[in-house]
């Protein structure tokens, strides 16, 4: 292997996390596009609830639709919006993060009182009424996830900026004049950016769980399918009792393998660029 | 630095913390534009002078910064207003519902603190061997399952195939119990299934926490010492290892207290469990607005509480902290 690539050389948990990944994205892509049948409106009688079969791999829901089409297209959905909301969280962290490191005294005080009392409330609660006050539509709902999950980002980066801070170079470019948003932009954030990027991967990956809950309480967009939404469906409808786990089991499988994937590649980065790990 | 500064140090952020909760509370519930509460009075078939009357009753008429006054007036001497399903005070469906939540996630926190340590301190110790593999896969498969689709699985598998435990709720409906023996035994039964997932998904976090904090521990030095002062492996892992790597663990359970809360809401709303969690779920769908304020802040304080109780742990475990 070559180019960026080379990174996971010796890392076999960051290997096996990519190739799940890319492998997701594979699926995100070509079932948004085409499926093997329809997944909107519904389908015959007589297809309510069938087991696998040859012609449906996964069965049928309740409405007759095949559960195999559902999951493909419902891929796409639920890793965008754990993209967009992870993005929003790791950009505000690291806003927050940064310029908390970077300046001391009030200002800095300030947003590291503000970063921990965001670490301390729990999340999911306020995410669960923020989107019932706002409305249930995939905006909504990323906004929501975004703005909840900055804190932990914050943390990092501004222990991160609290280290280069002290570096020869920052204070060398400092004496010479420079202006604090040349030092923050130049050279502090390329410092900082590398554990940003490994811990952007493990927030994109809370960020789809968290998604998948909230369309299961039922507060996402219920005209849109994701596999949080089709777990909503299961549940509300009856599959556990109708014991129809072909249902129940494919989305849920998913949902752990995309967010097992980021959490390898995530952790795998960390071990690759966190220049305190010592090398074991 | 003495154990009464750092103990200082502590509660005041968490008062902060409390406070900020409720001024969110406040600014969601009562100050947006289209607040719940101002919706309440918004029947078209109501005469404006009845309006007039409800407006004032609930303080919608008064200027804003007096409503966040009189909200904290009323937290503090413990109205929290009246549920709008139930028509009972708020503060007494909480806390009955709380009591609950705490009997469900109490064994399961100290069950998957164990158990998820013992994992995640053979995963760090045994590094490149098939135990490490295994339980560091088990770990993150566990910590990366949605809740609420384990108890899903667990209901089904559990529940509706085996008929081994029932599938929902705290205890039998409609059923009266001859001694309190087997009022236990059912409360048990009910409570198997939810606290097993929970446990579960929780000791994944925990574990993978505990392998890291022991990775980082058994590359010092003085466990390097230690090795050359001929004692054994287990020797060390048991008493160094164990003891240092405990530390970050305390902490970093503090600040995951919102996971066990997360976990709490999913498992109580699968399984159908009357406790606080899902009396947020419920207080959603029904629009019961006041309860969904009230749920929110109870569970906000648990959180501040519990943290508190860690950075007390942390103190007495840390010998450093004391003097």
């Amino acid at each position: 292997m070559a180019g960026p690539w080379r990174v996971f050389r010796d890392n076999t948990l960051g290997k096996v996390g990519l190739v799940i990944l890319v492998g997701f994205a594979i699926m995100a892509l070509v079932g948004n596009f085409a499926t093997p049948y329809r997944t909107t409106g519904v389908g015959s009688l007589e297809e309510i609830l069938q087991p696998p079969s040859l012609s449906h791999p996964f069965g049928t829901d309740d409405v007759g639709l095949d559960v195999l089409s559902q999951v493909l297209k419902g891929a796409g959905l639920s890793l965008l919006i754990g993209l967009f909301a992870g993005a929003i969280s790791v950009t505000i962290g690291a806003l927050v993060g940064l310029l908390s490191g970077y300046y001391g005294g009030m200002r800095g005080t300030i947003l590291v009182r503000f970063t921990d009392v965001f670490l301390i409330i729990p999340g999911l609660p306020l995410i669960i009424i923020m989107a019932a006050l706002l409305g249930a539509n995939i905006w909504n709902v990323i906004f929501v996830i975004g703005i909840v999950g900055w804190a932990g980002t914050a943390r990092i980066a501004r222990s991160q900026t609290l280290v280069i801070r002290e570096l020869p170079y920052v204070l060398r470019a400092r004496s010479l004049g420079a202006s604090d948003r040349h030092i923050i932009v130049r050279h502090v954030l390329p410092g900082v950016l590398p554990l940003l990027f490994a811990n952007a991967v493990l927030v994109i990956g809370t960020a789809i769980l968290s998604e998948a809950t909230i369309s299961f309480l039922g507060l996402g967009d219920p005209t849109q399918l994701s596999w949080g939404t089709m777990l909503n469906f299961a549940f509300s409808r009856g599959a556990l009792f109708a014991g129809a786990y072909w249902y129940v089991i494919p989305p849920g499988v998913c949902i752990a393998l995309v967010v097992m994937g980021f959490t390898c590649v995530g952790y795998a980065l960390d071990e690759i660029l966190n220049p305190r790990l010592r090398k074991r | 630095m003495v154990l009464r500064e750092y103990l200082q140090r502590r509660v005041v952020p968490a008062l902060v913390t409390l406070f900020v909760v409720m001024t969110l509370n406040f600014l969601l519930f009562h100050a947006m534009p289209g607040n719940p509460f101002t919706l309440l009075i918004r029947d078209p078939r109501m005469p404006p002078e009845m309006r007039a009357k409800l407006a004032h009753a609930y303080g919608l008429d008064a200027p804003l910064p007096l409503q966040f006054l009189l909200y904290f007036q009323n937290a503090f001497t413990g109205n929290l207003g009246i549920s709008l399903v139930y028509k009972i005070p708020v503060t007494a469906l909480v806390s009955e519902r709380l009591i609950n939540t705490l009997i469900l996630v109490t064994p399961a926190t100290i069950l998957s603190i164990l158990i998820g340590t013992a994992i995640g301190l053979l995963s760090g110790w045994k590094r490149g061997g098939k135990r490490e593999v295994s339980a560091l896969l088990f770990s993150l498969v566990a910590y990366s399952l949605p809740v609420f689709w384990l108890g899903m699985i667990f209901i089904m598998f559990f529940a509706v195939t085996m008929r081994s435990f029932p599938t929902s709720g705290i205890l039998t409906y409609g059923l009266t119990y001859p001694n309190f023996l087997s009022y236990l035994s059912d409360l048990a039964a009910h409570l198997v299934l939810p606290t097993s997932v929970l446990t579960l998904v929780l000791l994944g976090q925990y574990a993978l926490i505990m392998r890291s904090s022991a990775v980082d521990v058994l590359s010092q030095d003085y466990v390097l010492t230690a090795k050359a002062k001929g004692f054994s492996e287990s020797r060390i892992v048991r008493t160094t290892v164990l003891r240092n790597a405990l530390l970050p663990l305390i902490t970093l359970i503090g600040l995951n207290l919102g996971l066990i809360v997360a976990g709490a809401i999913q498992t109580e709303t699968v399984f159908s469990y009357p406790g606080v969690g899902r009396l947020v779920y419920e207080s959603v769908v029904t629009r019961d607005y006041p309860v969904l304020e009230g749920a929110f802040l109870a569970i906000s304080v648990s959180v501040i509480v519990a943290n508190l109780i860690t950075d007390l742990l942390y103190a007495y475990f840390d010998p450093r902290v004391r003097y």
